[in-house]
Formats: structure tokens, C-alpha cells, sequence
């Protein structure tokens, strides 16, 4: 009888344990909410992005390009260089299997004409190969809510936050592995056309059931040397 | 008429012939030992052991050489890394041992020139960002520990990038005449009448430890401070402060036990201390690699420089800090969950606000990053997993900043000069 007392004292002791391990990551992370809002849901200003839910392996890259320097801003960097990467995987782990709600999407949307959406949308969905462009969702899953690791979704996302990531990548602000294939891309996308994909990706409604990342093998020319599980390589 | 021309012309000699004696002086001073190569360097006759490369490697890590030689994200040493001073832009070196852009085909006198010397082995002069007045410290043996193990670094081929220094800063002469006013080598003098914990302290604070780089007080030409003057210097364009290691109203050195101050250098925490900033970076890349028995002989010798009082933490004609019910709102939303309602704050999570040191200091530089920029602790051995701040650099503006800050600083016993919305807003300007 001892025994089973002392048995079943351990179990839950055990079983506290767990949400209580869950609670402390929380508080670890509150940094994070300042910008990005309660548990990462996205920041109330309509600029910083969403981290809840997002692929750990993308968020974890994004936390190592900011500390070796191939993403730029002062904030991010402040915020990760002390860190080891055991730690910053942690946190990518525990905002990734975050599932919280969207914010409604009036809060991204921004006034394109109906052009401009037609061009937004043939990009996101079709290419331009004329331009060597490829469809955003022949990488970032058919629902563009992401794929597999480290292919985060676009949806859900500010236009202004989706078009400054474009402009940084053309620019060389914003880099990442060698290839850097949204580089490639980013640089051959014209302004208008930017504003036109970025507004598009922003005014959709998120899926209401969260898709599953469909893994998908491109067949382009394009290497992304941050998301090797593209190539069918080993991750 | 006549006269005058005379004079002038006599004037103008001695105005030249002094300028060409100081600057055969400044040239002798610089080069001059150039001359003699039996001076120039020193030799050791230490064998080349695993032990000594070992040593080497260590006294690589806890003096920062590979934090200042790597850049963010390259390769171990190749440099390359940006530093900011207050005259421009320089970048590191590379130390790798590459045979053309690194270290490769160095002798030992070179490399024994470079450090004790600040000369590299073409003769030219180092930018005195490299601290060669703490390196001209180092012990021969040290310094063929370091180049043992420099030369079994893997070679990167990558050169240094070009500094983006303002002309003529940077350039031989501007150099050669810093030199002059302000470096001496200075190879360490052990006191024989302190302990040899005290000694390995004073030797490691002096050399690797290079404390007097941010705690040495410098001129406006930055010059460099004597390599044991830890009486508080300020970063500029940083903008942190580096509290006075002497004074002991200005850091928890006089009040923490050597365990507590050998704690924050290889954790960054101790139950009354948290590093941050500058001080955490050093923490995360240099120090954390310190043995126990290197720590406590730095907090030793640290500890016997403190006096009461050296410098008045005090700002004259300031008014003090004054609370509001504003800042008392303030207070109650954003900090009080995690610091406390009486500013206790939580043991090895977040730092009490009562009685700390880092909070009443006069200059408020540092208190304002932190209210500004938040920010986690460094990751180390004995805390991988720091607790951080949120920033409140998009939340609160700068006036809430100061009156929020002025109320930690007049309450529960803290007392320290008033901070003003004016002082947020030259941080909140910085970009580093």
C-alpha cells in the first residue's frame, strides 16, 4: 500500500511536472511578445510577423541568420546573440507547435485594383517564367501555408512586413545559405510587381483548418540552400 | 621691415626644426627598434606541447582574440568582424593559419613584435583598437602558448576588410604619434608582497582580461588607460557605461563573496547580478570560458583595489529621481510581474531592483538600454537557458521611459539622480 501511495505520489508529481515544464517555456519567451505579440499570434501594429505555428527549422534559421548577420535589424540581433543555438532551437520548437488563432485579415489587407491583384495573384500561383519567376506555392505548400521544415507559409502575414522582406532581399539585406534562392527571385521581381504579390498574399483568408505542409519535390533550376528538403535532400 | 623678416625667418627655422626633431623622435619611438631586432620580440624557450597549445587556446578564448577575430557567422578566426569606435568603422585580422591573408607564414619574433609591440611584421603599425598595451603584458610564455596554437588553426584564405576610418585617422604618422602620447609597453611586474592568487589576478585582469578597455577611463583621442585602471570608463557609440571597479557604491563587487564574483564572469548571474550589454557579450564570448581557479583569483585581485568613495557616484547640481502616480502605474504594469511589487525580483530569474547597484548608478546610461532594448542574458555552461526583458522601445515613449525609471530609482531605499526623457532619446537614437 506504501508502495502504491508513493507510486502514485510519483505519477503526479510526474504529471505536474509537464504543464508546469510548458508554463516556464512561456515565460522564457515573453521577450518575444513585446513585437510579436501574445504567444506570437503577430504584432498588434500590423508590421511583426507571426511566429506561432510557423516551422520550427524556419524559425530557428531566421534566429541564426539575425545572430551571424545575415539579417539585419538591431532589435533581432540584440535579442538572439546571446543565445546558444541549443537555446534558440528551443524556442523555435515551442512557437512552432503554438496553435492559436489569426488575427482577422483587415488588419494585413492593403488597396490594390483589380489589376494589380490579377498580377498578384498569377505570380503567387502561376509564375512568370518569362521573368524565371516561380509560383510562390511551388515552394511554400499549395495552400501557401508552408512546407514541410523550413518553407514557412505566406499567409497570414502583413503586406508591409511580406514587401520589406522582398525589398531587403533584393537589396542584400536579408540573406540566408548559400543559394539563396528568395534572393535570386526577390531581385528579379520589379517594385510593381512586389506590391502587386505582397498585397495579394496579404488580403487572403487564412485556411480556417490548418492544412497539413505538403512536402513537394521542385522541379525548377532554384536551390534553396536554407531548405534542403526541397531537393529531396536529407534534412 | 628688415628686422622683422629676420625674426620671422628665425622663427620659422626654430618652428621646423623643432617639428623635425619630434618627428625623428616620433619615428625612433615607433620604428626605431626596428633597428635593433634582438629588441624587437621575445623568444621563449618553452617546448612545443599539447599542454601549451591547450594553454594557448584558452588564453585565446578568455582574452576575447577569437571574439574579436571571428566574424558573425564566419569562420573561427579569419576576422573580418566589424568594430565600432567613436573615430569610424575597423575590422579585424586575420589569424588563421593561411599563409597569405592569415598568420601562416609569421615567425614567433613577429607575432612576440605584434603583441608586445603593436607592430606587425612589415613594420607597420597596429590601430590601437588592438589592445597591445594589455598584450605587452602577456608573459613570454604566454605569448609562444598563443602562437602554438594560432598555427594550428585550420587556414581560411580571407583578407581584412579596409577600415572605414575618417582620413588621416588611421594612416602611419597619426598612428606613430598616438603611439608616442599614449603607449608604452608594460610587461607585468608581479607584487611580491600579495598572495599568488592576487598575482595570477592582477596578471589576467592586466593581460587577457583587458578590463581597463572598457573600464579604463580615455581621453577624447582614445587613448589607452593604464592596463590597471579599472576606475570606470564609458562605450561611446554604444552608449553603456562601465561602472568603476574601484568604487564600491557602483557595482556588487564589494558586498558579493569571490564565489558571487567569479560566478557572474563565468555564468552571468549571481543571485544580487546580472551582466548585460557589453559586459554580458564579454561574458558569453570570453570570460564564461574562465577556469574557477582564474575566477577567483580575478575577483581577488578586484576585490583589494575597492575603495570607498574614490569617485563620487553622484552627479552635482542633478535633482533626484522622484516618483509619480503616472510612474507608479507604469511600474505596476510592465515591470512589477517579474522584477516585484517592492522591486524584490526573482532569485536566478530576474534581478531584484532594490538596492541594486546597476540601478542607482548616477550616469542611467545602461538602466535606459535596458528599459529601451530589454534582452536575454548570454547562454553559458552554468545558465543555457536565460530568462529575458521585453524592450519597451515601441511601447512606452520617452517620457514614460524616464518616469518609470525615475521611480525605480526613489524607491525602497534607491537613491540616485533624476533621468530625463532628453537622455532616452539620445539611446533611443543609437544603432548598435
Amino acid at each position: 500500500m506504501k508502495h502504491l501511495i508513493s507510486l502514485s505520489l510519483t505519477c503526479l508529481m510526474w504529471l505536474g511536472q509537464s504543464p508546469a515544464h510548458a508554463t516556464d517555456m512561456a515565460e522564457r519567451i515573453k521577450p518575444c511578445e513585446a513585437c510579436h505579440g501574445d504567444q506570437g499570434r503577430a504584432g498588434p501594429d500590423g508590421y511583426y510577423p507571426r511566429l506561432a505555428g510557423k516551422p520550427a527549422g524556419y524559425l530557428f534559421n531566421q534566429m541564426q541568420n539575425f545572430s551571424q548577420g545575415r539579417r539585419h535589424y538591431t532589435m533581432m540581433r540584440r535579442m538572439m546573440d546571446p543565445l546558444s543555438p541549443e537555446y534558440q532551437r528551443e524556442m523555435a520548437n515551442y512557437f512552432a507547435n503554438l496553435q492559436v488563432p489569426y488575427l482577422p485579415p483587415s488588419t494585413r489587407s492593403t488597396s490594390l485594383n483589380n489589376t494589380q491583384m490579377a498580377r498578384g495573384k498569377q505570380l503567387a500561383l502561376q509564375g512568370d517564367a518569362a521573368l524565371q519567376i516561380p509560383a510562390c506555392n511551388s515552394c511554400h505548400g499549395e495552400s501557401l501555408m508552408g512546407n514541410t521544415a523550413h518553407v514557412p507559409s505566406l499567409l497570414g502575414l502583413p503586406s508591409a512586413y511580406l514587401g520589406a522582406q522582398l525589398s531587403a532581399w533584393s537589396l542584400g539585406n536579408r540573406t540566408t545559405v548559400a543559394p539563396d534562392c528568395m534572393g535570386d527571385i526577390a531581385k528579379r521581381l520589379t517594385a510593381s510587381d512586389a506590391a502587386a504579390v505582397t498585397g495579394w498574399l496579404a488580403a487572403q483568408n487564412v485556411p480556417s483548418k490548418n492544412s497539413a505542409p505538403n512536402a513537394k519535390h521542385i522541379a525548377t533550376e532554384t536551390r534553396c540552400g536554407s531548405a534542403p528538403e526541397l531537393h529531396g535532400a536529407a534534412q | 621691415m628688415k628686422h622683422c623678416s629676420l625674426t620671422c625667418k628665425w622663427l620659422t627655422r626654430l618652428v621646423a626644426a623643432t617639428l623635425l626633431t619630434l618627428s625623428a623622435w616620433v619615428v625612433w619611438d615607433n620604428w626605431g627598434r626596428f633597428i635593433h631586432p634582438a629588441e624587437s620580440g621575445i623568444t621563449s624557450t618553452t617546448a612545443d606541447t599539447t599542454d601549451t597549445r591547450a594553454r594557448g587556446k584558452y588564453l585565446a578564448h578568455i582574452g576575447g582574440c577569437v571574439a574579436c577575430h571571428t566574424a558573425k557567422g564566419g569562420d573561427t578566426l579569419a576576422g573580418g568582424r566589424r568594430i565600432d569606435t567613436p573615430f569610424g568603422a575597423v575590422f579585424s585580422s586575420n589569424l588563421t593559419s593561411s599563409k597569405t591573408t592569415g598568420l601562416g607564414d609569421w615567425r614567433e619574433t613577429d607575432f612576440a613584435s605584434a603583441l608586445s609591440w603593436g607592430r606587425s611584421r612589415n613594420g607597420r603599425l597596429l590601430l590601437p583598437v588592438f589592445p597591445y598595451n594589455h598584450t605587452s603584458v602577456f608573459t613570454p610564455d604566454d605569448v609562444h602558448a598563443l602562437f602554438s596554437w594560432l598555427q594550428t588553426v585550420p587556414a581560411v584564405e580571407q583578407a581584412q576588410p579596409a577600415h572605414q576610418l575618417t582620413w588621416p585617422l588611421g594612416t602611419q604618422p597619426v598612428i606613430a604619434m598616438w603611439r608616442s602620447l599614449f603607449f608604452r609597453p608594460t610587461p607585468f611586474k608581479a607584487n611580491p608582497n600579495e598572495s599568488a592568487d592576487w598575482n595570477r589576478g592582477a596578471y589576467l585582469v592586466q593581460s587577457a582580461g583587458h578590463c581597463a578597455a572598457c573600464h579604463g577611463q580615455r581621453n577624447t583621442l582614445g587613448s589607452f588607460p593604464a592596463v590597471d585602471d579599472v576606475s570606470g570608463g564609458f562605450l561611446s557609440p554604444q552608449l553603456w557605461l562601465a561602472p568603476s571597479l574601484t568604487d564600491a557604491a557602483q557595482t556588487t563587487l564589494s558586498t558579493s563573496s569571490l564565489n558571487d564574483t567569479g560566478q557572474l564572469l563565468r555564468v552571468g548571474q549571481t543571485q544580487h547580478a546580472h551582466a548585460s550589454g557589453p559586459m554580458a557579450e564579454f561574458v558569453q564570448y570570453s570570460s564564461q570560458y574562465l577556469t574557477q581557479a582564474d575566477a577567483l583569483a580575478i575577483a581577488t585581485y578586484l576585490k583589494s583595489n575597492i575603495k570607498t568613495n574614490s569617485r563620487a557616484n553622484t552627479q552635482p547640481n542633478a535633482p533626484l529621481a522622484a516618483s509619480s502616480s503616472a510612474a507608479q502605474t507604469l511600474y505596476k504594469t510592465h515591470c512589477a510581474t517579474c522584477h516585484g511589487d517592492n522591486g524584490e525580483g526573482k532569485a536566478r530569474t530576474y534581478p531584484a531592483l532594490a538596492g541594486n547597484p546597476a540601478v542607482v548608478l548616477a550616469q542611467p546610461d545602461n538602466l535606459i538600454q535596458m528599459a529601451l532594448y530589454g534582452g536575454y542574458g548570454p547562454s553559458t555552461a552554468g545558465q543555457p537557458r536565460p530568462y529575458g526583458m521585453p524592450p519597451y522601445l515601441f511601447t512606452l515613449n520617452n517620457q514614460q521611459i524616464a518616469d518609470v525609471l525615475n521611480h525605480i530609482r526613489s524607491q525602497w531605499g534607491n537613491q540616485a539622480p533624476a533621468v530625463s526623457p532628453m537622455q532616452v532619446d539620445r539611446a533611443r537614437a543609437a544603432r548598435y
